[in-house]
Order: C-alpha cells, then sequence, then structure tokens
C-alpha cells in the first residue's frame, strides 16, 4: 500500500500545481521592485498600484488584463503590485487573482510604512488607489496617474510610450 | 505660418486644461499656507466652522469616511488622537467628502450612523460640494492637516499620515502626527511636517 502514497499525493497535488502554476504572488521589498524599474532596456513597464479592497481599482484591472494580453508579444510588461497588507495574501489576494484569473504578473509590495518609501517610487504620488507608473528606461519616458483609467485612456497613454 | 502656430498653441491650451478638467484635486496645501474656514453641515444637523471654536490653539483636520478599510483602520487612533490632543487645544475635526453617488456606505445618513455606533467625541462633517476637500489638496482616506492659530490666521503646519502602521497600531514604531502636535505643542515647528501614506481614492463627483 505504500506505494500508492506517492501517487495519490500527487493526484491531490496537481491541481495546486497547476493553478500556482498560472499565477504566483511574490512578496516583495521595495528593493526589488526599484531593481526590476530600473532596468536599462526598452521595456515599457506599465506598473498598477492596487489592493483587493480598492473598488475603483478592481473595477480598471479588466483594462490592464486586456493591454496585457494585447501587447503579448511587443516589448510591454504589466505589472500590478497589490497593497495588500501581507497577513492577507492566502485569505485574500491569492484568492481574488484565481477567481478573476488574472494573467499580468501580481506581487505583493510588503512595506508597512508609507512614508519611508513613497517618493522612491514617485515624488508625485500623493498616497491615493488605484496609482499607475508607465516608465521606459530606454526612451527615458516616465508618466504618472493617480486616477482610475478607462480602456480607450489606458491604450492612448500607452501609445505615447511605444512611439 | 501665423494662424498654424495659433492653431497649435490653442491646441496646446486645450490639452492642458482639459487634463485639469478630469483631475479635480487642485495642489492643494503646502506646509505654511493659511488655511481656509468652511461651513458644514455635521452629523447632528448643525453646520461648523472653524472660527466657532475660539478657544482652539488650532485643529487636527482629517478627511476621512465611513468606508474605507484604512479610515476604518484609524478610526480608534484618531478618536484617541482627540481625546489626547483636544485638551491641549488642539481638537480633532473629521470631514468626510466622497461623494455618496459613487459611494452609498458615505451618505449623510450613514455618516450619522456610524459617528453614533463608535461615539465620535468631535464633529463629523460632510463636505458636500467636496469644495473643502479640493482646496485643502486632500486626495486620501485619512488625509490628516494639522492647523495652528498665528493671529487671526489658521496656518497649516503638518500635513500627511496619522503614523507607520496602519495595519496594526500596536506595531506603530513613528506616531508622526503625535511627534508633530508635540513639537507644535513645545513651539517647534514639526519635523517632519509633510508625511506620505497610502489610502483610497477620495471618490470624486462625476463632473
Amino acid at each position: 500500500m505504500q506505494f500508492l502514497k506517492p501517487l495519490v499525493l500527487s493526484i491531490f497535488l496537481l491541481p495546486t500545481a497547476i493553478s500556482s502554476h498560472a499565477q504566483q504572488v511574490a512578496v516583495i521589498k521595495l528593493p526589488e521592485l526599484e531593481k526590476r524599474l530600473s532596468q536599462p532596456n526598452d521595456t515599457t513597464y506599465i506598473v498598477n498600484f492596487w489592493a483587493t479592497w480598492c473598488a475603483p481599482c478592481i473595477k480598471e484591472l479588466p483594462s490592464f488584463e486586456q493591454v496585457n494580453a494585447a501587447y503579448a508579444k511587443q516589448k510591454v510588461k504589466v505589472l500590478l503590485v497589490s497593497m495588500d497588507y501581507a497577513s492577507q495574501l492566502d485569505k485574500k489576494v491569492k484568492p481574488f487573482v484565481l477567481k478573476r484569473g488574472l494573467k499580468s504578473e501580481v506581487v505583493l509590495l510588503n512595506e508597512p510604512d508609507p512614508n519611508s518609501w513613497m517618493d522612491r517610487v514617485d515624488k508625485k504620488w500623493s498616497g491615493a488607489l488605484p496609482f499607475t507608473l508607465m516608465l521606459n528606461n530606454q526612451k527615458k519616458k516616465r508618466a504618472t496617474f493617480e486616477h482610475e483609467f478607462t480602456q480607450a485612456e489606458l491604450t492612448a497613454q500607452l501609445q505615447k510610450f511605444l512611439q | 505660418m501665423k494662424r498654424l502656430l495659433f492653431f497649435c498653441v490653442a491646441c496646446l491650451a486645450l490639452m492642458v486644461l482639459g487634463s485639469y478638467v478630469t483631475r479635480p484635486v487642485s495642489p492643494g496645501y503646502q506646509v505654511g499656507d493659511k488655511a481656509m474656514d468652511f461651513k458644514l453641515k455635521n452629523v447632528d444637523g448643525k453646520l461648523v466652522s472653524l472660527a466657532d471654536n475660539k478657544a482652539a490653539k488650532g485643529f487636527i483636520v482629517v478627511f476621512t469616511c465611513n468606508t474605507c478599510p484604512y479610515a476604518q483602520a484609524y478610526e480608534n487612533r484618531i478618536i484617541q488622537l482627540h481625546r489626547q490632543f483636544a485638551p491641549k487645544g488642539y481638537p480633532v475635526v473629521a470631514i468626510n467628502a466622497n461623494d455618496p453617488v459613487a459611494s452609498p456606505g458615505d451618505s449623510f445618513a450613514a455618516m450619522q450612523a456610524r459617528a453614533r455606533s463608535h461615539t465620535y467625541p468631535f464633529p463629523y462633517l460632510q463636505d458636500e460640494t467636496q469644495q473643502v476637500a479640493k482646496t485643502y489638496g486632500a486626495t486620501r482616506t485619512p488625509h490628516l492637516y494639522v492647523l495652528t492659530r498665528q493671529g487671526t490666521d489658521l496656518v497649516v503646519s503638518y500635513i500627511g499620515a496619522i503614523d507607520d502602521n496602519s495595519e496594526d497600531a500596536k506595531l506603530v514604531k513613528t506616531k508622526y502626527v503625535e511627534n508633530a502636535l508635540n513639537d507644535i505643542l513645545a513651539g517647534k515647528p514639526a519635523t517632519p511636517n509633510t508625511t506620505r501614506a497610502i489610502g483610497c481614492s477620495i471618490k470624486w463627483k462625476r463632473a
């Protein structure tokens, strides 16, 4: 019977393995985010700061998902940075990401004191969510948006970066 | 050529104007600015102005609301701030600027219910036109301003966060606003006088 154990286990674990492959939510600190956003390449980053409790954020998420899919073959990277508390990762964030089937990369920024790091993300950010940062380091382009996007506006702003 | 130039300038002007129209938030106050007074409806139905309280040395004006998890997380700490600093001359005045159409949980009736159930010891005012929030430059909840009386003026002396841990009051290391008020009470400028925090966006009326 003992030989059955791994088999049974793997059958149970398979679905989890598949779903976690679909979307991992890495918990990161600010230096890692900074590192990712300072790559000197021609990728246009769309970094959206959101939270599962933020209604306007949730409303605009499909626009980011649409852009992520539509520009998959171009040098465009959508990064959804959850501002949920790290204690809510398994309870709120992961189930939300799974339920919505989010395809864009989701990370959770685990930094409790915004005053100590917000200006390193952007000096213009007053702290309201949603907040979106668009940047292309090679083209030296950078723009910030402290409001909710419509699909048309997001695409139009992205186009400015791709020209 | 001139006409083309004029056209370009006109387009540019429209773009600039357009960006102002879609962003309802003005740059708002910086530390050192003179703060405007207001006349807003309190949850008890009476109109409240800062000028009504002539004994106060200043005010802790906090833009907050019923519905935002950050505002809820800070609710008890705001009540504590009032208990601690109202006797020293700095009472809390709470203002809810959310559009009740966009956020039904912030209706006047819901504000009354919340103030009653949590026994707010301070006024909880509705900024119906959102003009006060816009003038102050409040963008999120909670967003806090300390005003100090200087002659006949009320001057903005601190803007920003309450402390450095919204999730858990027990894990707070730096009490930003408490430190600022203690500086002010000691006759010194608040250091730091501006801090930043994450919060829910104020729900603006659709133009």
